[in-house]
């Protein structure tokens, strides 16, 4: 049935719960899929297909820092971190025992996993400001372990160059092949997302988020639950990792510093905290905004700064605009560009009635 | 055996008067962690914008010292009362995590446009005495770090009068401890928020002069903000001598670390020290040396 309900009429918990809310949202991923399966790899431009590369991997990526940061509270400035982990893991096991990459992409995760419930072990005794800092200090021992041991960063430059990846014989080494491999994964994270946050685990996550005191009186297990966060958060990082590294063909330490841990970062805050969609939808924001700025720039920018300048400029001004919209979403909007998303579907839900 | 007694005499000089310095930045952390309980992941950042603003201010032709360190304190000194205003005010009381990822976005601001506005080169800011080291037995030290070290500790010279003796710093002190009843003996509390933003920007025009003219004045003074948790979590986040010991441990360490193991796995220990010590700190004693043992464990 092609409509929407006209307020909330569910009555039981089961129903509220459920993967798809309304007969509707079978025909909407049905159309998505037709999209996303069909016409876009068909249609689109080569160009256009590597930035949704570029989204897809973020999406993973988002997903796993909104598990951690906005669905169990705990925040964490070493996502990058758990990344390179994964992406220098993979590269070693593809490189040197030339293993293909669905025993290295769930590899690169599970180290991840490892690395990040050590890095979170200090969440079992403090929290917030003090959880922020020692997860920073994670981020800042992993980059330079890499970047200083030659037996994980594959010496010169701290890079591994790795092959694209293969299924079959077929090797996916244009964007229109990497488009599908992605998307298959960008699709299993967002699926495992909603599955996780609708289960019991999902909802004792948000329950340490909301009165961890609270939380452990009913009989949740608070430090198991917060380590399984950061366990299953860095999975995602991991794996997120790995698709860069496949993608780029290369694993390097620079893809994975502290200031991508702060885009991480801005796409779940400008995106909406604790929010699937709200993940999806700041990935593509922070994907998009720097090419749209790098266009801006190109078209208009050209009449203040020489083309020197330039390159300096657009990365500035990236970095500048990721950091004011962070600002401006927590003081204005804290539940992102999800919560904007939500407040125009209900209004035209009751369209044209206001209320 | 004198040669080495000579060496480790020379780190630890050296460690000194580079700790010396970092407390110095930690100090602004410290005061704006004590009066408001927010935390600021923009140290760094401050320190570089006084930084980008002294180098430009003296890159001026024949303009004097002490007008550009003058301007530069006025500058920081309306930064810390207008940020108050316009991001933290709104977030008044909402969780933690909020204000630290609201001074993380305030970071990524002026570490993006900072370059923007001032030029990407790197700067010099030269002060008026000389580079002819001071040789003091075995060891010597570059004239900036010792007049770093001075400026710290006539900063916290300043700051513990300002806290013990001042009506301003007693009012602080009474906002730090307890808000409510802070504002119910007539102190303006929003004010003392301010003031303590502004006494921070105060400090990170100080630390941006010295850093900047140790370092030179580039987006990578930014980094010397990285420095400061490991300073704050040993001293104690709202301890303004934990400031001053914390930054003395931190920078012996480092300074030791750099002599002693740069030589076996091939440099850069100085930039890792510091977190692995800060990381067992907040394993064993996470308010730190002289902080409150206010940590909630849960």
């Amino acid at each position: 049935m092609f409509h929407r309900e006209s307020g909330v009429f569910k009555t039981t918990y089961r129903a509220d719960m459920a993967l798809y809310p309304l007969p509707i949202a079978k025909w909407t991923v049905g159309v998505l899929a037709l999209i996303f399966i069909v016409i876009v790899p068909l249609t689109v431009h080569e160009y256009y297909l590597s930035i949704l590369n570029l989204i897809f991997i973020a999406i993973v990526g988002a997903l796993g820092l909104n598990i951690l940061v906005g669905y169990t509270g705990q925040i964490s400035i070493g996502h990058a971190a758990f990344m390179s982990v994964g992406a220098y893991t993979a590269a070693n096991l593809a490189v040197r025992l030339g293993l293909p990459f669905w025993i290295t992409l769930p590899a690169g995760g599970m180290m991840a996993a490892v690395i990040g419930v050590i890095v979170g072990m200090p969440s079992l005794r403090i929290k917030g400001l003090y959880l922020a800092i020692a997860t920073l200090a994670g981020q800042l021992i992993i980059e330079w372990t890499i970047n200083h041991v030659p037996a994980i960063s594959g010496g010169a430059q701290a890079s591994i160059q790795v092959e694209r990846p293969s299924l079959f014989g077929v090797s996916f080494n244009t964007q229109g092949h990497l488009y599908f491999f992605l998307l298959f994964f960008a699709v299993l994270a967002i699926v495992a997302t909603l599955n996780l946050v609708r289960s019991r685990i999902g909802r004792a996550f948000v329950a340490v988020r909301d009165q961890d005191i609270a939380a452990e009186i009913i009989g949740i297990d608070i430090y198991r639950y917060k380590l399984m966060a950061f366990a299953i958060s860095s999975f995602y990082a991991g794996v997120c990792g790995v698709l860069y590294t496949y993608y780029f063909g290369i694993a390097n330490y620079e893809q994975f510093q502290l200031i991508v841990s702060i885009d991480y970062l801005a796409m779940i805050i400008i995106g909406g905290l604790g929010s699937v969609l709200g993940s999806i939808l700041g990935a593509v924001f922070v994907t998009l905004l720097p090419i749209v700025i790098r266009i801006l720039m190109e078209n208009i920018g050209s009449l203040f700064f020489t083309g020197a300048e330039m390159a300096n400029v657009i990365s500035g001004l990236r970095l500048g605009v990721f950091g004011g919209l962070i600002i401006f979403f927590l003081i204005v909007e804290p539940e992102g560009l999800n919560r904007l998303w939500r407040n125009i579907r209900s209004y035209f839900r009751v369209w044209p009635f206001s209320y | 055996m004198s040669e080495d007694l000579g060496f480790l005499f020379a780190l630890l000089l050296n460690g000194v008067s580079i700790g010396l310095m970092y407390s110095l930045i930690a100090l602004g952390f410290v005061l704006v962690y004590k009066a408001t309980d927010a935390i600021n992941f923009a140290q760094g950042e401050f320190v570089m914008l006084a930084g980008l603003i002294v180098a430009m201010m003296l890159s001026f032709e024949g303009m004097p010292l002490a007008v550009a360190v003058i301007v530069t304190l006025a500058v920081m000194i309306g930064f810390g009362f207008g940020l108050e205003r316009v991001v933290l005010r709104p977030l008044l009381g909402r969780p933690v995590v909020a204000v630290i990822m609201a001074t993380i976005g305030l970071a990524a601001v002026l570490r993006g446009l900072g370059p923007v506005i001032f030029g990407s080169e790197t700067r010099a800011v030269s002060l008026p005495i000389g580079d002819e080291p001071i040789v003091l037995g075995p060891a010597s030290l570059p004239p900036i770090q010792v007049a770093g070290a001075v400026v710290a500790i006539a900063f916290f010279l300043a700051f513990s009068w300002f806290f013990k003796k001042s009506r301003m710093g007693v009012a602080m002190r009474a906002v730090a401890d307890n808000q409510q009843v802070a504002q119910a003996m007539g102190i303006n509390v929003e004010r003392y928020f301010a003031l303590a933003w502004a006494m921070a920007g105060v400090v990170s025009a100080l630390g941006g002069i010295v850093w900047g003219s140790m370092l030179g004045v580039d987006v990578h003074l930014a980094l010397v903000g990285l420095k400061v948790f490991p300073v704050v979590i040993l001293g104690g986040l709202d301890s303004i001598g934990g400031a001053l010991v914390g930054g003395l441990i931190i920078g012996i360490v480092e300074s030791l670390a750099a002599g002693y193991l740069d030589p076996y796995v091939g440099g850069g220990t100085k930039d890792f020290a510091p977190y692995v010590l800060m990381i067992l700190v907040l394993m064993i004693r996470p308010y730190g040396i002289f902080g409150k043992r206010k940590i909630e464990r849960v």
